[in-house]
């Protein structure tokens, strides 16, 4: 029986390359380390004028989400080496970039899918199911809305304020958090419904220091869409 | 340990008579005022603009001094100095939590006043003198400090301060998140760098680090900073 480790690919190129012994005959796996890309937005940067700027979501998109993924490929690639040697003091100290630049990925990812243009569906209140748990635990839409927004404005620093889903209490419910900490870092069992974007850079260009104001006008590009449709695919 | 800095903020107290119903002592009702940077707001033009010290000091510094007087008003810290009200309503290193409505406690004003007064029109160029000594005992030379400044700046994920400070004698670099400041710390601040978004996105939008670069290069009053590193080496020969 062959025996093959799992190498990397970086080291089955430098073993090939120095015309290492045979490494077994086609049980070898390569592990191929996975990195990631910017996705592109289904709506253009202008689309959701006035609410966002179309200034705004280029830089946002193509400045700061790019930077996180990135930087996140690049922790990884360290991460992976730092594994490899056993170096496990490098390994927790690239926790934090990880943290940071993954969750920003995660987040950003998630928040192009939150937003649609008004004639594309953008602002329309949610029905169906959503609508209905929006209802039993905040009261009307309404409050949820008036709710959201102010944990939004009361947010220290930067961070997201998130309409979450609940899935064992069955339940939907508002959590923050703290930078680019994605929302599973508040719960494994909480599934990101809606997640608007507080840091600066995601309103400072047109609305200033004025974050109510962009949160009073981000709900008229909100995709409820994407939200009841991540709520059916949870809570059936 | 309260900071006994120059730029304290200089509090006027205005005396409200007591009405009728009410015992015959007065209610003393202290209001923290906004200090001005030393400069014109469009004197650090191009590396700082008019326009962001319009919005950072004229917005962001007067709401946190506007948010502070109506909060304390009445309170245990009304008629306490900036310096106090940081120290007594601390919170163990974070602002407040989360969702929570803003804090009862001076950071955010001492960190700008601390701000404008790092920088000044025509800043930057070099330390030097006794500054220039520790540094180079501290950090081995200007550029070896000035870099790990700037990586403390770009590191800082999320909103907060990147500081030169004195501890125990040597020269720090430290930076803490959102509105923490060093007073309730073991090391008395020399230098700052804002760099939470509001600082710089209006005049550098995501780049941060042409920003914290052009902060050191064309900003930074190293006067300021020597003066304050000679008020830290007596304060600590005289505690």
């Amino acid at each position: 029986m062959a025996f093959c480790a799992l190498v990397s690919k970086k080291a089955l190129g430098s073993a090939l390359r120095s015309g290492a012994a045979d490494l077994g005959s086609g049980l070898c796996q390569i592990r191929r380390l996975q990195t990631f890309s910017l996705p592109d937005l289904s709506y253009d940067y202008g689309a959701l004028e006035p609410a966002i700027s179309g200034e705004i979501m280029k830089i946002h998109h193509q400045k700061h989400h790019q930077a996180y993924i990135t930087n996140y490929n690049k922790a990884l690639e360290q991460l992976d080496e730092a594994i490899q040697k056993g170096d496990t003091s490098k390994v927790v100290g690239l926790q934090s970039a990880i943290k940071f630049n993954g969750g920003g990925h995660i987040n950003h990812s998630i928040f192009w899918k939150n937003l649609a243009p008004t004639n594309e569906g953008g602002g329309e209140p949610p029905k169906g199911a959503l609508g209905w748990a929006i209802d039993a635990d905040f009261g009307s839409f309404e409050a949820l809305v008036q709710k959201m927004s102010s944990e939004g404005a009361a947010l220290q620093g930067s961070g997201w304020v998130w309409l979450a889903l609940d899935k064992e209490l069955k339940k939907v419910r508002i959590e923050t958090t703290a930078n680019q900490d994605p929302l599973v870092t508040k719960g494994l069992h909480l599934v990101p419904l809606l997640g608007i974007d507080v840091w600066e850079h995601a309103y400072y260009l047109q609305y200033k220091n004025v974050r109510p104001d962009y949160l009073k006008n981000i709900w008229k590009v909100i995709n409820w869409k994407h939200a009841s449709d991540a709520f059916d695919g949870e809570a059936a | 340990m309260p900071n006994e800095e120059l730029n304290a903020i200089s509090i006027v107290f205005l005396v409200v008579q007591s009405r009728a119903t009410s015992s015959s002592s007065s209610r003393v009702t202290a209001q923290l005022e906004l200090k001005a940077p030393p400069y014109p707001l469009d004197a650090l033009e191009p590396y700082m603009s008019q326009k962001t010290l319009e919005f950072h000091w004229g917005k962001h510094h007067r709401g946190y001094v506007d948010n502070l007087n109506k909060q304390i008003a009445g309170t245990d810290l009304d008629g306490l100095t900036l310096e106090e009200i940081v120290v007594k309503s601390y919170n163990n290193g974070s602002p407040l939590p989360l969702s929570t409505m803003p804090p009862r406690h001076g950071a955010p004003i001492w960190n700008h006043d601390f701000l404008w007064t790092s920088i000044k029109p025509g800043g930057g160029g070099k330390p030097s003198g006794l500054l220039l000594e520790l540094i180079e005992r501290d950090f081995g030379s200007v550029d070896a400090l000035l870099s790990e400044f700037k990586q403390a700046a770009l590191t800082q994920f999320g909103s907060g301060w990147a500081w030169l400070g004195y501890r125990a004698g040597k020269l720090v670099v430290e930076k803490t998140a959102n509105a923490v400041n060093p007073l309730v710390s073991d090391y008395t601040p020399l230098l700052v760098v804002d760099v939470w978004e509001h600082a710089y996105y209006l005049d550098y939008q995501n780049r941060r680090p042409d920003f914290v670069s052009t902060f050191i290069e064309k900003l930074i009053s190293w006067d300021a900073v020597s003066a304050r590193l000679d008020e830290a080496i007596a304060a600590s020969k005289s505690a």
